[in-house]
């Protein structure tokens, strides 16, 4: 699946928050939109989402403009991992990933085994599937997040959105959940809020700045020290990662003294 | 002794079912419901200011249905076919619709507090019903005589519901709050302009509204059966039609969308449904309050969430309860007749407090 915005622009109450945009994510490709808050990411991504028609430019699924497809198709093709999601009151695990199973299902068409065959297996891929039968409120922050990362899978569309999927997450689940999105296979656009994470999981990374775009292409070509400094207003240094000793993107704030740091350079 | 007792406690527990019932169970259930509002429907017909013997019910039920068989003494065939039937039925029909009527508001404002009076639409269909006799003798009296009082009461619960949905949306969307809040505004107005109106009636109009302002099913007739049955059957196929894509709504309206839920589309249809049944129901017997909140809650706490389960079981259980408030209501100050709003408040009230307060402790599983 290919994801296409084209000159995507939208507006919140008459407000421009998005202006421009072009972007791409090609088949099984992994795009991280990164910027400051206020910068319009989750904005754009709800024109992908189908939540906020664009004032102007064109989205388009493998070249389909998503916008003129129905409800149903447009969820077939794409699935969301929101940032604000409700906790469902009064439905088990099983019950919401199988919500997933709408644009498959005829109305009054009861759930058949393939459907349950495939809430099963995407509780399992999430790692949850030992809790089908209990209820939502009864689970962690992290476990809720990938309960509804499930319920995307059971739409089966290739195309995953994401809106900072990691917040509110403790470290050793939001490494958990960027491991389990980029081993899926499908073609991913999250909005991610790390710059590091962004380096070390996207394959391209597309920076925004007051709802245009202000950088695209590799991580480590993009997120130079003195290009993070201009749009985050940090101070940053890329260097191997002390663990993993690939290229890891460390950030200060302006105010902090300098103590015996390394020198700043570009890596990659 | 303590081996056995180490090993009872390190057995794993029995896996636990998220709802009390669910599955299979859920035919039982409605099997249950079905069985209890037929028994709740005789007891209602056979009791009353004078008890009947169900033998006699029974002989003027099968002499109308079949056109044969003894037909019994006038009186009592007037009083049970006449009466007491349409009273019970309508009873459950109120009942029904308003629960219904809860479900898809619940659904439509994401709220579990919310309920059918919350939009407003039984205050205003109040004083449509008071405004008949106040308008009789002005220019205004031909519609009014038109309409009638139910006629009256609907129109103008419509009418509320039509404005409460105008000021409410901002860009094409409805917005959650606006809609409650505009709802209870709209309310309160409708209240101040009915009891204005009850202040010019004489007391004999006055005596006859009261008791409708506080929800009665007495005096109900064949006649105010036919509408509500079609409205409460068709609002519940078509809610029924959309159960799936009302648990995906649960988890709010972005996540809706992205499942592919048309939810603009499925929200005005809520509004339509709920603001329908309720308009029905309050035009034909008055201000029955909190049914609408209580019935679907309770079934919540046994059922779940999920509506395809949540909507039938919803719709008998609402017929079963009012049905057996209106035999309360009958026989708790025989000879006289309490209004079954006082009942369905009674419990109400307290019930939502108590709802409240076990949500703002946070400690829900299945409200």
């Amino acid at each position: 699946m290919r994801l296409d915005l084209t000159g995507v622009s939208a507006h919140i109450d008459a407000r421009p928050i998005v202006d421009g945009v072009d972007l791409t994510a090609g088949p099984g490709e992994f795009v991280a939109l990164v910027g400051p808050n206020g910068s319009g990411k989750s904005t754009l991504l709800r024109t992908v989402y189908r939540s906020l028609r664009p004032s102007g430019g064109v989205v388009r699924l493998d070249g389909q403009d998503l916008w003129r497809m129905r409800p149903r198709q447009a969820a077939r093709h794409r699935a969301v991992l929101p940032q604000h999601s409700q906790v469902t009151e009064g439905l088990s695990v099983a019950e919401v990933v199988a919500t997933g199973r709408h644009s498959r299902k005829r109305p009054l068409e009861r759930d058949n085994d393939t459907d349950r065959a495939v809430v099963l297996t995407a509780l399992r891929r999430v790692g949850m599937e030992g809790t089908a039968d209990r209820l939502m409120t009864a689970l962690s922050g992290g476990e809720r997040q990938r309960v509804l990362l499930a319920r995307a899978l059971a739409q089966e569309a290739p195309l995953l959105v994401l809106d900072e999927p990691t917040n509110h997450l403790d470290v050793g689940s939001q490494l958990l959940l960027l491991d389990l999105i980029r081993s899926l296979g499908l073609t991913l656009l999250a909005a991610l809020h790390d710059l590091d994470q962004a380096a070390a999981y996207a394959d391209r990374v597309v920076v925004l700045r007051d709802g245009r775009v202000a950088g695209h292409g590799p991580p480590l070509e993009v997120l130079t020290p003195s290009f993070i400094e201009e749009v985050f207003g940090v101070r940053a240094h890329v260097g191997p990662h002390p663990i993993t000793g690939r290229p890891h993107i460390a950030v200060a704030s302006p105010a902090v003294d300098v103590r015996g740091a390394p020198d700043v350079r570009t890596v990659g | 002794m303590t081996d056995t007792l180490t090993r009872v406690q390190v057995r794993p527990a029995p896996p636990r079912r998220p709802h009390p019932v669910s599955g299979p169970a859920t035919g039982l259930l409605l099997a249950a419901l079905v069985a209890g509002l037929v028994a709740a429907l005789v007891v209602g017909i056979s009791f009353g200011s004078v008890n009947l013997p169900l033998g006699q019910v029974w002989g003027v039920v099968r002499a109308h249905l079949t056109g044969r068989g003894a037909q019994a003494d006038p009186l009592l065939s007037q009083v049970v076919w006449d009466i007491r039937i349409p009273r019970a039925l309508l009873a459950a029909l109120a009942g029904a619709g308003l629960s219904v009527a809860g479900v898809a508001l619940q659904a439509l404002v994401r709220n579990p507090l919310a309920d059918p009076y919350v939009l407003g639409v039984s205050s205003a269909a109040s004083l449509g019903a008071v405004l008949v006799p106040a308008l009789g003798g002005t220019a205004l009296a031909g519609l009014t005589g038109a309409l009638g009082v139910t006629g009256a009461a609907f129109a103008a619960a419509m009418l509320s519901a039509l404005l409460v949905y105008v000021l409410a949306q901002r860009s094409g969307r409805l917005l959650d709050s606006w809609l409650v809040l505009t709802g209870v505004a709209i309310g309160y107005l409708c209240t101040a302009a009915t009891t204005f109106v009850q202040l010019q009636l004489n007391p004999t109009e006055l005596q006859g509204m009261m008791f409708w302002l506080m929800g009665s099913v007495a005096g109900a007739s064949w006649n105010d059966l036919g509408v509500p049955a079609l409205l409460v059957v068709s609002c519940l196929a078509w809610l029924w039609l959309q159960a799936r894509s009302l648990n995906a709504l649960l988890a709010g309206e972005e996540a809706a969308i992205a499942i592919g839920v048309p939810v603009a589309t499925l929200r005005i249809g809520l509004l339509v449904a709920g603001s329908l049944l309720t308009a029905t129901v309050v035009s034909v017997v008055g201000g029955i309050g909190f049914i609408g909140l209580m019935v679907p809650h309770m079934v919540r706490f046994v059922v779940g969430a999920d509506h395809r389960r949540v909507l039938p079981v919803s719709l008998l259980a609402g017929a079963l309860f009012l049905v057996l408030v209106d035999l309360a209501a009958r026989i708790a100050d025989r000879p006289d007749e309490l209004p079954v709003g006082i009942f369905t408040t009674g419990l109400g009230v307290p019930f939502f407090l108590w709802l409240l307060r076990r949500r703002a402790r946070g400690g829900s599983d299945a409200a």
